[in-house]
This record gives C-alpha cells, structure tokens and sequence, in this order.
C-alpha cells in the first residue's frame, strides 16, 4: 500500500463511507426494532457500538427480550460471528508486514462482512491507517442510525417498518452480485450455499440445526468445493 | 437490567474473539492455495447463506419480499452502489404494500 498514513486513512475513510450510509437503514431497523421491544434508548445504541454487527447483534437482542439464557445468548452469537474469524484470517493476510499488535487489537473491532468485503479486495497489502479509515464511517452509521431508529420507534407507521426488514440483505446481494457476474466460480459458491442452506432449513432432518450453524456449514462446504474445483492463484495481487 | 448488561457483554465478547484472535495470533502467511483459495470465497457463501432463504420473509409478506428481492438483484446486476440497492428495494417493498 502506497502514500503516507493519512493518505492511507483517507483512502480508507472514502472507502468507508458507502458502507457508513448503508449501515443507517440497517441499524435504524435495529434501534426502531430494540425499542419497539421494550429496550431503553441507551442500551440499544450500546449494543450497537459494542457489538458492531448485524445479524448475531439481531439474533442475540431478540434472545435478550425473550429472556433466554446467558448461555444461548452466548452461543447463539458466537456461531453466527464464527465467520469472522475466516474474515479475519483472511485479511490478516493482507496486512502489511510491520503492523503491531495493539493496531491489529484495536482495528479488528471494525471488521464486518462489509468492510471484510472491501478491504479484501484491495489489490495490494493494506495498513492499520487504512484499516482505521475504513470502520470510521461504518461504525459512525451504526451507532446514529441505532440512535435515530431507537428514538424513532412509535412515531413511525407500521406500514415503513415493514419495508425495513429487507435493507439489510438488500445490501448483501449489491456486494455478492457484481464480483459473481464476472467470476463463474463465485456464482457457483453462491448457488451452493444457497442450496445447502435450503435443504438443511426445509428437510425436518435437519431440524436440530440452529440457523447460525446452518451458514456455517453450507459456508464451509461451498467455499471447501469451490476452492477443490477452482483454485484462486492470489500470488500476483501481492 | 444488570442481567441484560452481562448479557450485552457476553454478546460483544463474542464478537470481538472471532475478529481479533486470527488477526491478532496467527501471524504468518498462509501458503497453501487451497485455505487461500477457501477463505477467498468464504464471504460469498455466507453472505449467500445469510440472504437467502430469509430475504423472503423479512418484509410483511411473501409478495411484497419477492418484489424487494427483484429489484435488489436487478439494481446489483447493473453494479449500482450498496446504498442504492438498499433503499430503492426497500422503496419497491414499500409501494408494494400500498398497492396491495
């Protein structure tokens, strides 16, 4: 990566920003959602800046209201985040040589499937500078929008709630369907997961599979096949 | 309120584990092509796998989701940006819902 550590931070910043914006419809949903519930304004906003993520944050505030356990919250979370530490395998990969410790103690908080998503595809090694840029707007947007939601619930009619829900995988397929158009192998990965995903939701065997462990596993095996079927030689980004 | 605090903690905590301890530990550079390969096409599949099926039940009805979704797909097919897609799928579910 090239430029100095502002410039750094400044590429990532502008990198950042989209996902800042797109981050407000999605957790606005969260505060309106969390308060609707029955949750106080503050403690919405501060699962929002602690957690950073949407669907374990999602899934684990839903177990808070419904009153489950300290172990079913726990789990439940960590199954749907496990997939943050191929993230962050992934990108740890892509760091310079030189960053420290406590940089990559502190900017590790921000990664997200969105700022994964474009950080792992810069084409060259990426820097804490640029790692801190780019989880600044993204984690400005989910605490405001947290916020805004948060203290928009019961003003706003039932009718707008309901077309909040789909903001989020709105984005998700804006992120996976330009690279699937131009690499067959990506659609491919996409079309499986989907599939085990399915089948494993559907068929009444499966029904003792949580939500959260059936991703991981259709993750795995799509990613596993693909990577046997269509190997990536990744050595000419570095 | 004590116990929903704990409960917030516990949920960061295991939030932060995932994300920190690979970038944190393992430090060295993955040689083999096959994990490289894998971890490549991991986001994919789970992006994938958290959409869908779910995308069709997050609105207030099939229709009004099947709607969303096409307009999602169609906006990402012509590569416009995260925020575009985001807001005019939930505009389409939107005006659906009034039309029905």
């Amino acid at each position: 990566m090239n430029g100095t550590k502002k410039q750094q931070y400044k590429n990532g910043l502008i990198k950042g920003l989209p996902v800042g914006l797109g981050y407000l419809p999605v957790s606005f949903t969260f505060g309106f959602m969390a308060v609707s519930a029955g949750l106080p304004v503050w403690l919405a906003v501060l699962i929002s800046m602690t957690n950073l993520t949407s669907s374990g944050q999602f899934a684990g505030t839903n177990l808070i209201i419904s009153g489950g356990t300290y172990i079913e919250i726990t789990l439940t979370t960590f199954v749907i985040n496990m997939r943050y530490m191929l993230m962050s395998l992934s990108l740890s990969q892509k760091m310079e040589p030189g960053t420290s410790i406590f940089h990559r103690l502190l900017f590790s908080f921000g990664i997200t499937d969105e700022t994964f998503a474009i950080a792992s595809v810069e084409p060259k090694n990426i820097s804490g500078s640029y790692m801190y840029g780019l989880i600044t707007f993204p984690y400005l947007g989910w605490s405001a929008g947290t916020f805004l939601g948060a203290c928009t619930s019961g003003i706003l009619p039932e009718i707008a709630k309901g077309a909040m829900g789909i903001a989020l995988y709105a984005m998700f397929i804006a992120i996976i369907i330009p690279p699937a158009k131009k690499q067959a192998p990506i659609l491919y990965v996409i079309l499986i997961s989907i599939t085990i995903t399915c089948l494993i939701r559907y068929i009444p065997v499966f029904e003792f599979i949580s939500d959260g462990f059936c991703t991981i596993i259709a993750t795995v095996s799509a990613s596993m096949a693909a990577a046997y079927f269509y190997p990536v030689n990744k050595k000419e980004d570095k | 309120m004590k116990k929903t605090l704990i409960a917030v903690f516990l949920m960061a905590l295991v939030t932060y584990l995932p994300r920190v301890l690979p970038m944190a530990v393992f430090r060295k550079e993955i040689t083999s092509d096959y994990i490289k390969s894998f971890l490549y096409y991991v986001p994919y599949a789970v992006l994938a796998s958290l959409t869908f099926p779910d995308i069709f039940t997050s609105t207030t009805g099939i229709v009004t989701a099947i709607v969303g979704t096409l307009t999602a797909l169609l906006l990402a097919h012509k590569e416009k940006s995260l925020v575009v897609v985001a807001l005019c799928s939930m505009l389409a579910v939107f005006i659906t819902q009034i039309l029905l």
